[in-house]
């Protein structure tokens, strides 16, 4: 087998691996959680006699282990399981809320990522100029903020004061035009695209500048080609895998750091629904959440890795 | 009489430089070189590291590396001043009229893309041929520089073919848009000896052939002998000689040309084996981990005590390998190392304090053998502490006698690495490991980055230490000038295994075997016609085989 299949092939089952490693640790995890489910359904006031029949009813008294097994199982099959609160099947709940959460971060990418790649290059092309260092600057500081004071900021002048946006997302309906579910969601892109633009362009510049030492830079410079030419064809080849990675790394947060503006915008996505299950205390509701956003992160890096594997050409094609 | 194609008048060249704990500033790196160059000629720049020789090629270009700026003079080039055109102009010269050839062709190609993309590129972009003639031209070119599948090379990335191909690929790159004038910075340095007779001679050829003119740039007047009409020396930015290659070989003018021409007159009585060895390397078998293939092969030597065993191969014998396994850093598949009477255990984790006492090392690049925030008394005084718990006063008494002994002297005790010369720098690496007071140092390399005249001043404090010390090298080198001038015993080891060992006078003396004559003959001699010699000899016997 050759090189290359072989360090893809470990990859995935790296991968994998690890999906299987964060299943077992979500599971520990929620059943660890102080709170008992029961209690919060009945409230305060049940009888325990009625709290033990809910509980043997949701199969909360069998052994970890054994519910760990079963999730596990539905999960293979794609069964998400039940909601404890609700009675309602996850899979059909979260799809939804899912497709919204990746809408938010599809065009939230389509803004960032093109855009910190092209602020990288200017900042490369311009380097230790004023371009350079506006853009580090302005980078810098959007990323210093928190980002729910972002949030609250845009949606207070450009929502509230100017009126040219939606302040909340809370207008946003899965099944209208394109463009008013754009317009939606206008501020919460925006506010994702400042706060994942600084580490992608320092990224893309820092790559780009690492690259920009090599000998073989000044062997292009030296064969008359404008800078554009050179950051383009020479440069940005070999920076490649340090960006994807760095990209990916972001395009995760989108979906998986994506909570707080969610709940800061009203947005009927993954993160409100989190939030909301986490303080019902219904678990299989929380477990799969988490087992989605860890399935994002893993195959996200794991693409990241991919493509570093395919962009060398020394793997590519060995001797 | 027409112009020459390039005449360069009082040329100046600046640089910023960074020095530590003071304001950046400028300083003159070059000042003020004239010389001409007439079509079809090859102008050699010799001098060492520091002379401006590499600046002074790359100005031909307009070009400056890092923070250097070209500060006054001309540069006139096919009947214009370069350094007064615009920009545009200057490109357009880049890569058309003016190429270049850096001395690691393996760093100045693009590992992401094709070879072929990369020779053509220049004469494609500049309008001097068509994608389809450029890449005709190069194919030809690759055959005229005698690389291997010259149709079909092109199409490999660089990593997939060796140093020395490279080597040729870029002069092919070099020579592809039909360029007047190719500079050649140190083209053969990286190579192995054997490997750089190839080069030379295609490079000479292609030079002839083409008739293009070239500036060619190099430490080694050995080298620069053989395809230059004409020699420069410089010195700190200033000329010290310039003339015909014929005078500059035969009848130095000035002091410091005689004494380039004239390095490495080191005499060392070469002494007979005495007493028991201090280190025997006994059937010696390596290999790394996660390799199927031994690196070194029943590897025997023996090394006496004040007595110097030089190891020489080129790049891959496995020299530095075999001094891996010795520190212990690689333990042996088989066969054991004896020190100073005892079997020392293979792995260093299992060493004792004493075995790692008495076994010093000395590295090639003693930049980054220290660490640059630690003062040369922290770095000297480390081992007395670490092996004879000295302290106070009496460490410093010890680290100023080191210092003496090095011929540096007391006022370096405070110093930086930084604000050392990379001559002082190995020095202080030398002091170091004699701080351990050892029995056997290993020298890996230690003269290959410094300047000849600076390495020359090593290998006699060297051997100088020598003697003081009783103390014996292991000398690992490719350089067999340095191999003569240093040597008791000699094993010469190619591709794993040792081709050829004794005392340096046996070893050196016919009859060779093959490998060994090969090396040898393949080392240039200071004189004109050197490489012509050889390249006649070589095929004289091909042609006889």
């Amino acid at each position: 087998m050759p090189l290359i299949v072989k360090l893809l092939v470990q990859r995935i089952a790296l991968g994998l691996f690890l999906l299987l490693l964060v299943s077992a640790l979500i599971f520990a995890g929620t059943i660890i959680l102080p709170g008992d489910v029961a209690q919060s359904i009945l409230g305060q006031s049940a009888t325990p006699e009625a709290l033990a029949n809910l509980r043997a009813e949701l199969g909360l008294n069998e052994p970890a282990l054994q519910r760990y097994f079963s999730w596990l199982g539905g999960l293979m099959q794609g069964d998400l399981g039940t909601a404890l609160t609700s009675g309602r099947d996850i899979g059909e709940s979260i799809a939804q809320r899912l497709s919204n959460t990746l809408f938010l971060a599809f065009w939230a990418a389509i803004v960032a990522v093109p855009l910190a790649i092209f602020l990288g290059l200017l900042a490369v092309r311009y380097r230790e100029r004023w371009p350079d260092k506006a853009i580090s600057g302005v980078t810098l500081a959007s990323i210093s903020i928190p980002e729910f004071l972002i949030g609250y900021v845009l949606m207070f002048f450009f929502g509230v004061k100017m009126g040219w946006f939606y302040p909340t997302a809370a207008a946003f309906r899965p099944d209208a035009p394109l463009l008013d579910k754009l317009d939606a969601i206008a501020l919460p892109v925006a506010t994702l695209t400042l706060v994942v633009l600084a580490h992608m362009m320092r990224m893309t510049r820092a790559a780009i500048l690492n690259v920009m030492q090599s000998a073989y830079i000044e062997t292009a410079e030296l064969k008359g080609l404008n800078s554009f030419q050179v950051i383009y064809r020479h440069a940005f080849p070999n920076a490649i895998a340090p960006i994807v990675n760095v990209v990916m790394l972001n395009l995760a947060y989108l979906v998986v750091g994506v909570v707080v503006i969610e709940v800061v915008f009203v947005y009927p996505g993954m993160g409100q629904y989190l939030v909301d299950s986490v303080s019902k205390r219904d678990v299989p509701v929380v477990q799969a959440c988490g087992i989605i956003f860890a399935a994002v992160y893993i195959g996200l890096n794991m693409i990241a890795d991919i493509v570093a594997i395919l962009s060398n050409p020394r793997l590519r094609h060995p001797k | 009489m027409s112009d020459p194609l390039v005449k360069v008048r009082d040329l100046k060249i600046g640089a910023t430089v960074y020095p530590p704990g003071e304001k950046p500033h400028d300083i003159e790196i070059v000042h003020g070189v004239s010389f001409d160059l007439e079509k079809g000629k090859v102008l050699g720049l010799i001098g060492e590291s520091g002379a401006g020789k590499s600046t002074i090629g790359l100005a031909s270009m307009a070009y400056g590396r890092g923070g250097v700026k070209i500060t006054g003079g001309e540069v006139w080039i096919n009947g214009r001043d370069i350094l007064k055109t615009s920009f545009k102009d200057v490109r357009a010269l880049r890569g058309g009229e003016v190429t270049y050839v850096s001395q690691s062709a393996a760093a100045s190609f693009n590992p992401a893309k094709k070879i072929m993309e990369q020779v053509t590129e220049a004469a494609i972009e500049q309008g001097k041929f068509s994608k389809k003639d450029a890449e005709a031209r190069a194919r030809a070119l690759f055959a005229k520089l005698g690389l291997p599948d010259p149709d079909n090379i092109g199409e490999r990335y660089p990593h997939q073919v060796s140093g020395g191909q490279l080597q040729r690929c870029m002069t092919a790159l070099a020579l592809c848009p039909e360029p007047d004038l190719v500079v050649f910075d140190e083209p053969t340095t990286a190579l192995d000896v054997t490997t750089q007779i190839d080069v030379l001679k295609a490079i000479k050829e292609a030079i002839h052939d083409t008739g293009v003119a070239a500036l060619y740039i190099t430490h080694d007047l050995a080298v620069v002998a053989q395809v230059s009409d004409d020699i420069m020396v410089l010195r700190h930015g200033d000329m010290v000689e310039y003339g015909d290659v014929d005078q500059i070989i035969n009848a130095p003018r000035e002091d410091y040309t005689k004494a380039l021409v004239s390095v490495r007159s080191i005499e060392h009585e070469e002494k007979p084996p005495s007493g028991e060895p201090v280190l025997s390397v006994r059937n010696i078998t390596a290999r790394y981990k996660g390799t199927k293939f031994d690196v070194l092969h029943n590897v025997n030597a023996d090394l006496y005590p004040g007595q110097t065993l030089a190891v020489v191969g080129e790049s891959g014998s496995g020299k530095s390998t075999l001094a891996r396994v010795i520190t212990g850093l690689l333990p042996p598949r088989e066969g054991e190392i004896e020190f100073a009477g005892r079997v020392l255990s293979p792995d260093l984790a299992s060493r004792t304090r004493d075995d790692l006492r008495e076994l010093q090392m000395i590295y090639q690049m003693a930049d980054v053998a220290m660490n640059p925030r630690q003062t040369v008394g922290t770095i000297i005084g480390r081992p007395l502490e670490f092996y004879f718990g000295m302290k106070g006063a009496e460490k410093r008494k010890r680290i100023i006698e080191l210092l003496d002994e090095i011929e540096l002297g007391e006022g370096f005790i405070d110093r930086y690495p930084a604000e050392l010369s990379g001559g002082q720098k190995q020095r202080v690496c030398i002091a170091r490991a004699l701080a351990a007071k050892p029995k056997m140092i290993i020298c890996d390399e230690v003269t290959s980055a410094l300047d000849p005249l600076v390495a020359d001043g090593i290998l006699k404090l060297l051997l100088n230490l020598q003697k003081i010390e009783n103390v014996a090298y292991l000398f690992i080198t490719h350089d067999l000038a340095t191999v003569r001038a240093i040597s008791d015993n000699i094993a010469v080891m190619y591709q794993g295994r040792v081709q050829r060992y004794g005392s340096k006078s046996e070893v050196l003396s016919p009859p060779f075997d093959d490998y060994t004559d090969l090396l040898l003959g393949s080392v240039p001699e200071m004189r004109l016609g050197w490489l012509e010699e050889v390249i006649a000899n070589r095929k004289m016997e091909s042609a006889g085989n």
